[in-house]
Order: structure tokens, then sequence, then C-alpha cells
């Protein structure tokens, strides 16, 4: 019987990896320049880290993969992370929270279940979170967002449309329209787990629903179209009033700094626990990454007072979009021994070193066709028991060179 | 040319009469199942391919996901329990039965302590369905513990909500206050997705048209009109039952002692006479009874639970068997229960079984047997979930499963399983059924167990010391 993968599992071959890291280099890379440290939280957390404070719709909460513990006979659960930002959280209370602002981001997989066997269960993504901010925020999250674009730019990933929506908003909005806990709370839930089509068939007051529906067809393009929304919905509460301001700040920062964004409020998908701006990062019609201000989540966890906004992307969804040729590899020498003579062994083994030290890469043939697809042998280094004991053939400039040590050789190999 | 076989997983227990009746009434003849009948395999005199067996009604939606049987007939709470801890399992509700009506409580104690702790401590023989609620009900931190029955008696020390099952019309239990109905359940029949999408049932499920009407507009799943119920009775708890201020099991020096309810009653009830530990009402069913010696109080549960309890320190001592103290520290291995003493009566042995001819005698040559078959995993069904899995993995059977099962496991060979991990005090009833013992794993007898932390307190310690010496007493006793 052969032992079959794991269904939500996913084989990350040799050219998915080198797609993979560079992703995870123009991230890391980018994020060091614009000042932010690199952290890593536990794979297994408690669960009621993320059942705290209704972190979670309970919808993500039921794809959750939590266990008990081999120490776990109180009945309290531990789940492999859903999720980046809620443990990153976690870590700035247990070991940040004092020193004020700090800028964090991390490479991690994240977990969760799906019956479709479309999407896979483990997930990766780096995540950047901006935490401990003075004030409502604004300019932080105009950096999220340029530090995001100019990761994306550096992939290469082609045109990438930016959504923004605002949390507070839809909540504000909600609360004017008097829906209850009930109400208000599932139809929130089903927004953010990207229903939206099913709130027309909600169970609700259909005043609220017919509200609810206007709001989630708004769409604009720059900030002036907020301005006329707030003239055009006077008198308005000032709970909904303050998110509307705030949310025209950050859109008219992202007018002057000429980017280019959609104002979709039904884009709001996302974890409920934003209270800000949330923004998306799509490529055609994929999500490849979003974010968004967080400023209750910190205090929600028992930690102090602090705001907070962040973003992730999907590096499981951006390995479609690298392209091949920013994918490549450096040319190889492939190293082959003419016998298992111990003086040809050392010298092929000898040289190869040699050569990588150089900063080449270097492989002994084995026999048998390589597996690499990725990889090209510009140079075959034939490794003998006579004079001269290298042969090189340059396979571009289809030459054959004999060599009487490796520093000659590694001389034929600069050019 | 001959149909092939449909196999149909009836319940045992609670719907066995009823079933038995609607079966009388749709006409399909069953030679061997009946009110009262203690076999396990039936057939139909009128549909010759139909062919059965009983199992608990809990393992009808795991034998029939599984596709060990095409149809079953079970509770839907139990159908439910299964469904939102697999929402991809192949089940499929085919219609409701209209029998064997009863609904799945939340409720709380009438008396006060609700989350008292700050974690909020559900218990259930519904852990699956208990989840679901915590989660739907936004909970922000909480526990669960698996029940294998009893959950009425834990609130409040013990637990702060509980999910039992009760008839429609019934009251909650006296002390528990009724937060309102999780789900509606009532018996119904269940197909395996694939035998459904394939297989010609026609013949069977057409004489359902004589079943009683089902009734309109039961809730078939834990949904949101449940949750928002629950969600504002939970906000409208009585001040009385949110008052805090409540000690922790033993913080009073009390010593709470857990005594087993059940097969494991009797002998223990017997033996607490013999010592002289005088326990008023714990031989008639009393869930608390009282205890003669001062500074004790006990309540009484299932043997299987009460090693999870005492990790908890819900009770600082128990009395169970020697099985579940294995089966639990299996699963908890740096659990701080300990035995303290060995009282003897209760002896089972815990066995691997096979079928009678199966060609094998031990662990080794199983693994032989298995070698030629293949690589087909080899099915275990056992009670001990986690010996078994711990057996399993000692003696290098892989690949294999582990079937949970709730009782009558021996039904389980050979048809739906290939080994058995099972207790046995003679042998008897593996012989009648055609099983043979491959191995013993060990002997379990009724034993004391306490929580190591617990123990050693000050005044809990002293009471235990006086138990202990009682109950030393008592194996003098019967060693004359």
């Amino acid at each position: 019987m052969k032992i079959s993968r794991y269904k939500g599992g996913k084989d990350l071959l040799a050219a998915d990896m080198a797609a993979f890291r560079l992703i995870e280099s123009a991230f890391r890379e980018s994020c060091l320049s614009w000042g932010y440290e690199e952290v890593r939280t536990p794979t297994i957390e408690y669960l009621h880290l993320f059942t705290s404070a209704g972190t979670l719709t309970p919808g993500m909460l039921r794809r959750v993969y939590s266990f008990l513990d081999w120490d776990g006979w109180s009945g309290e659960r531990v789940a492999l992370r859903p999720d980046g930002t809620i443990p990153a959280a976690r870590l700035y209370i247990d070991n940040l929270q004092d020193q004020g602002l700090a800028r964090l981001f991390y490479l991690i997989n994240t977990f969760g279940y799906d019956e479709t066997g479309r999407e896979a269960r483990e997930r990766w993504q780096g995540g950047v979170e901006l935490l401990g901010t003075p004030g409502k925020g604004g300019l932080g999250e105009v950096e999220l967002i340029q530090l995001a674009m100019g990761i994306l730019s550096r992939l290469k990933i082609g045109k990438v449309t930016v959504k923004l929506s605002h949390a507070g908003l839809i909540k504000a909005y909600l609360d004017e329209l008097g829906a209850n806990w009930g109400e208000s709370s599932h139809l929130l839930e089903e927004l953010l787990d990207g229903e939206a089509p099913a709130l027309a068939a909600a169970a609700c007051q259909p005043e609220v629903q017919k509200a609810l529906s206007q709001l989630l067809r708004l769409k604009g393009k720059k900030h002036g179209f907020l301005k006329n929304l707030e003239a055009s919905l006077q008198p308005v509460a000032p709970a909904f009033r303050d998110n509307l301001r705030d949310f025209m700040r950050v859109a008219e920062m992202l007018d002057a700094l000429k980017l280019d964004y959609e104002i979709d409020i039904a884009s709001g998908r996302g974890f409920e626990y934003y209270t800000g701006i949330i923004f998306q990062f799509l490529a055609g019609d994929v999500k490849i990454g979003g974010g968004g201000r967080y400023d209750e989540l910190i205090p929600l966890l028992g930690g102090k007072k602090r705001s907070a906004a962040g973003f992730a992307l999907y590096i499981s969804r951006l390995m479609d979009y690298v392209s091949p040729d920013v994918i490549g590899t450096g040319p190889g020498v492939l190293v082959q021994v003419a016998s298992e003579k111990p003086v040809v062994v050392r010298r092929g083994f000898q040289a190869q070193r040699r050569i990588q030290e150089a900063g080449y890469v270097a492989e002994i043939d084995l026999g048998g066709r390589s597996h690499s697809r990725s990889r090209t042998h510009r140079w075959k280094l034939l490794v003998r028991d006579q004079s001269p004991p290298f042969l090189l053939t340059d396979q571009d400039r289809d030459t054959l060179t004999g060599a009487a040590s490796v520093a000659e050789l590694l001389r034929l190999i600069r050019g | 040319m001959a149909r092939s076989l449909l196999r149909l997983a009836l319940p045992k227990g609670r719907l066995q009469a009823g079933t038995a009746a609607l079966a009388a009434l749709l006409g399909w003849d069953l030679d061997g199942y009946g009110d009262g009948l203690r076999r396990y395999r039936f057939s139909s005199n009128r549909f010759p391919y139909l062919q059965g067996k009983v199992f608990h009604e809990k393992d009808i939606p795991v034998q029939v996901a599984v596709g060990n049987y095409d149809l079953g007939i079970c509770g839907l709470d139990w159908m439910e329990e299964h469904r939102v801890r697999y929402p991809a399992s192949a089940l499929v509700k085919v219609r409701d039965l209209g029998y064997g009506q009863s609904q799945v409580v939340a409720a709380v104690s009438a008396s006060g302590g609700f989350g008292d702790s700050g974690v909020v401590r559900l218990a259930s023989e519904y852990p699956n369905v208990a989840e679901r609620l915590a989660l739907e009900l936004r909970l922000r931190r909480f526990s669960i513990f698996p029940l294998w029955g009893g959950a009425e008696a834990y609130p409040p020390e013990n637990a702060d909500l509980v999910l039992i099952s009760q008839g429609t019309s019934e009251r909650p239990p006296e002390g528990l206050l009724s937060l309102g109905t999780v789900l509606s359940s009532s018996a119904c029949l269940i197909a395996n997705r694939d035998s459904w999408e394939a297989e010609d049932m026609g013949e069977i499920l057409g004489t359902l048209e004589r079943a009683p009407t089902p009734r309109d507009g039961s809730p078939d799943a834990i949904g949101t009109e449940s949750t928002r119920r629950l969600a504002g009775a939970l906000a409208r708890i009585p001040a009385a039952a949110r008052k805090t201020g409540r000690k922790g099991p033993d913080e009073d020096g009390t010593l709470w002692l857990g005594l087993p309810d059940g097969h494991q009653q009797p002998p223990t009830a017997q033996f607490l006479d013999k010592a002289g530990v005088g326990i008023e009402g714990y031989s008639t069913g009393s869930r608390r009874p009282k205890v003669a010696q001062a500074g004790v109080a006990c309540k009484v549960i299932r043997p299987q639970d009460l090693p999870l309890q005492v990790a908890n320190g819900n009770f600082a001592a128990a009395i169970t068997g020697q099985d579940w103290l294995r089966e639990h520290r299996c699963q908890f291995p740096t659990s701080p229960v300990e035995e303290i003493l060995t009282l003897g009566f209760g002896l089972v042995r815990v066995v691997a079984v096979v079928k009678g001819d199966l060609p094998v005698a031990g662990p080794a040559e199983l693994r032989q047997w298995m070698k030629a078959r293949g690589k087909t995993p080899l099915r275990i069904a056992s009670e001990y979930v986690n010996i078994a899995d711990s057996y399993a993995r000692e003696n290098h059977l892989s690949p294999y499963r582990v079937i949970p099962t709730w009782g009558a496991t021996e039904a389980f060979l050979p048809e739906d399983a290939d080994l058995l991990i099972e207790n046995t005090q003679t042998g008897k009833t593996l012989a009648e059924h055609k099983l043979k013992i491959i191995d013993t794993l060990f002997e379990s007898s009724a034993c004391l167990i306490g929580n190591a932390g617990a123990v050693r307190r000050e005044g809990v310690q002293r009471g235990l010391s006086t138990l202990v010496e009682a109950l030393r007493r008592g194996l003098r006793e019967e060693a004359q």
C-alpha cells in the first residue's frame, strides 16, 4: 500500500522552494530596511489565546486544529496557530509592551482545516506588525501599505489592486441602525466571513438589511468620495463621523503618495479584531495579502492599551506569481570522478569544495539523470588518476581544457 | 443475479424498543433484533439481502460514516455529536423517524458559582457539541470534560455548564437550572454517503411510508437560533447563580471522594461496608451520598471519568479501576493522579482478542499475519482508546486504526475490527462469541487513587489517613 501525502498538505519541490526563498528574502530584506525586526512565535499556542475576547469568528474557530496536550487533563486545548497576528500581539504583551513602539515581522506557517481539498491546510505567510503606535494612527497604515507594495513590486508580481474598507465604520453603522446583539454580531460575522451575498437572506429586520446593503455597495477611488459620503449622510452619529474621518485621513495620504486604491466597504473581509482601516492586496481576483488597524486586540488579550496595525502577505499564493526568470539559479559544475581509487575520490571532493568556496554550485555526478530541472551545469569536470588530473568541459563555449591543479581549474572557470 | 447485501446498524439501549416496533410496523421481519434481545446479529426474513448488527447508539454514526454499514438508526444527538467534529464525514440524514424524542439541554447549577474561576468548565457526554456551543457563545476561555455519563452530578463544584439529554417534557434534574435546548433529537435513519449515492435501497426505503410522520419544525442541529437563545439565557443567569466566593473542592480541608456508579457500584458499596466506611445513600443510587466520617464529602460518577476529575483536583481521592487509571495515564503521562491503595475487588484482565479461527497466538504472530495480508491497516476496537493506541505502538502493529467503542465491543469482530483490547473476568463471554485471547496486557482491580498535590494538603491528609486505614481494615477482612 502506497502511503499517500496528508490530504491538506503540500510538498514543495525545488522550483517551489526557489520561489518560496525568493519571496522570503524579498520580504525579509524589505522589512529590515524599513526598521522592522524579525521574531517567531511557537507553532502551538493555547486555544484560549484565539478564543479570548472574541478575536476570531466562530466560523474561523471551527476550522482550528486543536487538541489536548500530554498534560491537558484540565480540558483546555492547545492549537496549531490559525493566525499570525494574535500570537504576535501575545509576544508583544509578554516581552515588549513597556518599550512602546515595536516594529516586528515574521515568516511562519498557519493552519486551518479546509474540507474542499482545494486549499492547503498548512499555509505560509509573511506578517508585519506595528505595535504600540501612539494615537489613532494613519501614518502607520500608510507605512504598512507602502511596505507591502514595495515587497510586491520587488517580486515583480504585476498589477496589484489595493482595496480599502473600514471596520470601525461598519461597526458604527450597525450600531447606529440599532441592530441588536444577535443581528449585528451575526451580520458582521457573515460579512467578515466573506458571505456578503448571504446577507440578503439573513434573518434580520428589513430596514437593517436595506441599510447594510447600501453601505456594502459603496465604492470609490479617491478620498473625495468619502467627503461626498460624509456630506450626503448628514446628520450622522459621532462614532460614524469619527470613523469616516479616520478613513479619509488615510485615503488623503495615499492620494498624496499617488498610490491607487479602490474603496470597497464590502471588501472588509478578514479578522474581526480590526477596528479601523482594513486593506487588501489583490492580483487579479486573488487576494495575496491584507491587513489593517486593530487597536483593541492588545488590551483584549490582557495587555496595556496600545494601538496597533499590521498586514500579512500570503506566501503560498504569491508563489504562483513569481516568474521563472526571477527564480533562476546560477551556473554549476558537475564533478565526475573517473574511478573509485582513494586518490581520485579525495582529489574529486577537494576540487568540489574549492569550487564551492569560490562561489559556484558543484555537484558530484553519482550517475543517472539529475532530478534538478532548475539547475544547468555549464561545466563538466572530469577528475582522473592521470595527467592532467582535471579535464574541464565548458558546455557554453564547447571547449575541453586540461588543468594540472585546482588553482588552474578555478582560473579557467572564472574565465 | 442475487443483489448485494445491504448492511444495517441498529441501536441497543434507549431506542431499541422503539426501533424494534418500527421494524415490525414496516414489515422488515427482523430475526434477532427485538426489545430485550441480547443478540448482536440479525437478518430480515422479508428482505434476505438485509443484514445487520446491534451497536451502542453512539457507535452507529462512526460505523456508517466509515462505510461498514450502509444504513443505521440512531438518535440525531449522536449524529450531530459526530458531525460537528467531522463536518466532511460521509453521513447523510435520510429522515426523522418520529420516535425516541429527546432534547439536549444546557444547564447550570441553580445554587451559584457559574464561571467563578474565569474558565467556563463544560462537562458532557457530547463534548463535540459542547465545544461547538462554547465557540458559538464566544466563551473567552473554556475547558471541556468529555464524560461517559452522570453530567448532572457535576455542577457547581466540578463544572459550570453541562449538556444533558432528557425527555422533551422532562424537567432538569434537581439543583440544575436549564438555559434552553441546544438541539432536539429523535431517532433518525442515516446512510453512508457512498451507499446512498450508489446502492439501490428503494425497496427498504419504500416501506418508510408507513412510518409515523416526523414532527415539524424541530431544529436538527446546533444552529444560530439555539445559540442566540442560549447566549441570551447565559446573559440572564440569575445573580444568585453567579455569586462568587465558592471554595475549591478541598480548600476548606474537606476531603472530596469520588465513588463509581454502574457495575462497580455494588462491589464498592459492599467493600466500604465491610471496611466500616458508612456512606448513606450510595447503594440506593444517590449522586451525593452522605459519608459518616467527618470532613469527607462524596459524589458518585462514572468510574471511567474519575481519574480525570482527580487530576483536576475536583476530588482529592476516588475509587475506580486500575484499567481506567492506566487509560488516563496513557493519555496524560505526567498526570498528578497516583494509586494509593489496591483494593483487590472487581478483578478483570485487559486482553488482546482476535477471532477464534485466526492462526495467531500473540502479537509477534499478529505482525506476521498483517505482513502476509498486505498493508491494510489493522482495525483495533476498544473502549480503552489510549491503551489500545499504546499497545499497537509498542508492538509495532503498524499501520493501524483505533476505533473507539462505547460497549459491546465483542460484536465488532470479525466484520468491523481485527483486534479488540477488551476487559474480561473469566473469558467466558469471549469464548461464547468464538473469540480468543492472544495477549494479556495487565490485570486490573479496584483501587484508591489520589491527586498528588491534594492528598498532601493538611486537613485532606488527615481525612485520607483515616479513610485509608479503614480501607486497609476492609482488605484484612476480605483476606480472612
